[in-house]
């Protein structure tokens, strides 16, 4: 049985005038130890799904099961890194991370509490910053503790809800490679499940790659297995055979449901919404 | 010199305000018989205000003294009043329930004035101290309720969902979040409160005849010293300002960090 079984989950949001059916009948299981992406494009519900996997949102019909039980709200072990890093602006850095294992651990002595928080600020590279407070932080590295406070806790599943959205593309770069090296540096893999709207993102971080149709009413498309070895660099990524073909598989998959005859209304904007990187065809001999 | 004319128009004209102000006084002051004149008001004044702390009988003291007493009244309800309101606001923000059940009686219980709190005081406590204390706490304590309450509601859902991820405890939640992120908004109502409380002095102190500024303004206008009347009127304006411009730094440091 797989670790993260979503089954058949529907979701709609009731506004005053309407109802917005978000998702759809979706269906996904994610292995013990297993990276999955979902790549779709802004607003196609990829963020609620992802919610309600976590346990912050309740599903309309269907259910989510982690290791085997109903997700009825936030079960233990599991971490969630958001977008826009949601760190807590009166709190250091290191009392961001610490919050985190305090809660996680309570019987801990302090000291033990606090030697996590420094170690796991230290393998994301912030030991020098740790009395700093979000604001007197970049992007990058606000995010950086917000994975340290995630990994802290040693959760068996972590969620990314797009996690490097809000940053430049260097910083992006830089910290996709880091989370790359981290996760395969911990002593037993994390199952992760992210969600970004990067193909690239998506070919170098995961094992599977599973594409969201376009919402409202989004479903998902057919997945992807990446089976190029880890950690990967960007720079492999553009010659691998093996990338090329399953980033054509992802793309012709996202474009196939932005034409499908639902919506008639195929905008060539639909696509810029999509982080593409063009690579240059090399024909084969 | 853009900047030097800047300098001066920032001491320049708020001391011109207060001139003209003045001489508004003045002329008043020749047309309306019993109205002193700025000069006069000083010099019948003066002993107060050079001697701020004599003591020359029950009510006949220094300002600086008179002042203390109505501080000292006006600290006490207002503590009484931020104690019951922070917590009230903070329930009431948290609970939709609450808030919807309470916020008419608030609505309600809000425009009534201090001379109406002040005989109930009096009615339940049977002292003027307790009386006084009542009314101020009372009336003063609305704002830091509506604002403690308003800034619970402002809290980003962010903020919820790291409480929820972090599976924190009700009390962890409530000490290092709900606190931390209202408190620039409980500020907002402390110093809004604690204007309201010196307003309430006054009245409170005219109705039960105790020394302090409020109550020397009443006797002094019953003893027919009119100039004692502007003398109290300038001092209780002079102290609402500075303790307005006290806990608005409290509060612009407390954005700060």
């Amino acid at each position: 049985m797989a670790f993260i079984e979503v089954s058949s989950v529907s979701k709609a949001f009731t506004t005053d005038r309407s109802v917005r059916c978000v998702l759809e009948g979706v269906t996904l299981s994610v292995d013990q130890g297993e990276f999955v992406s979902i790549v779709g494009f802004m607003g196609c519900g990829k963020s609620t799904l992802l919610s309600i996997m976590a346990g912050l949102t309740l599903p309309d019909a269907g259910e989510v099961r982690l290791d085997g039980e109903i997700v009825r709200g936030v079960r233990p072990k599991t971490a969630i890194v958001f977008q826009n890093y949601s760190l807590l602006p009166w709190l250091t850095a290191l009392e961001n991370v610490h919050l985190a294992i305090a809660s996680a651990w309570p019987m801990w002595p302090r000291e033990r509490q606090a030697s996590q928080a420094t170690r796991y600020l230290g393998k994301v590279g912030l030991a020098h910053a740790a009395h700093r407070r979000p604001s007197q932080l970049s992007g990058g590295m606000r995010q950086r503790v917000a994975i340290a406070r995630a990994l802290a806790t040693e959760p068996d599943v972590l969620f990314l809800d797009d996690p490097f959205g809000a940053l430049d593309a260097l910083t992006r770069a830089n910290l996709q490679q880091e989370l790359g090296q981290l996760c395969s540096a911990e002593e037993r893999p994390v199952t992760t499940v992210m969600i970004t709207n990067s193909v690239e993102e998506a070919l170098l971080l995961s094992d599977r790659i599973v594409p969201m149709t376009r919402g409202p009413r989004a479903t998902l498309g057919r997945p992807v297995a990446v089976a190029i070895a880890k950690p990967r660099t960007l720079a492999q990524l553009v010659h691998d055979q093996d990338a090329m073909r399953s980033r054509a598989h992802v793309v012709e998959s996202l474009t196939v449901s932005v034409r499908r005859p639902r919506r008639p209304q195929f905008t060539p904007k639909a696509l810029d919404d999509l982080a593409l990187s063009v690579v240059p065809h090399r024909s084969e001999a | 010199m853009p900047t030097s004319a800047r300098e001066v128009g920032r001491l320049f004209l708020p001391l011109s305000g207060i001139v003209l102000i003045g001489l508004i006084w003045l002329v008043a002051s020749q047309s309306v018989p019993d109205l002193p004149s700025p000069v006069q008001t000083w010099n019948e004044s003066k002993a107060y205000v050079l001697q701020p702390f004599d003591k020359r009988g029950e009510m006949d003291q220094g300002i600086g003294r008179l002042a203390y007493y109505s501080l000292v009244r006006v600290s006490k309800g207002f503590l009484l009043g931020i104690a019951l309101a922070t917590p009230l606001g903070l329930l009431l923000g948290v609970s939709p329930t609450l808030h919807r059940m309470f916020d008419p009686v608030i609505q309600i219980l809000r425009p009534i004035s201090p001379l109406a709190w002040l005989p109930l005081g009096l009615v339940v406590f049977r002292k003027s101290e307790p009386a006084a204390m009542f009314a101020i706490a009372v009336c003063s304590m609305w704002p830091t309720v509506i604002n403690s309450a308003a800034g619970v509601r402002a809290i980003p859902q962010d903020y919820w969902n790291v409480a929820k991820v972090l599976r924190l405890s009700r009390f962890t939640t409530f000490t290092k979040i709900v606190v931390p992120a209202t408190l620039p908004y409980i500020f907002t109502g402390y110093r809004l409160s604690l204007g309201i409380a010196w307003l309430v002095i006054v009245a409170s102190e005219m109705l039960t005849g105790t020394p302090g500024i409020g109550g020397f303004l009443w006797q002094e206008y019953n003893s027919l010293i009119y100039a004692h009347i502007l003398l109290a009127i300038v001092t209780i304006g002079l102290i609402g300002f500075a303790l307005d411009r006290l806990m608005g730094l409290a509060e612009s440091r407390l954005r700060a960090t």
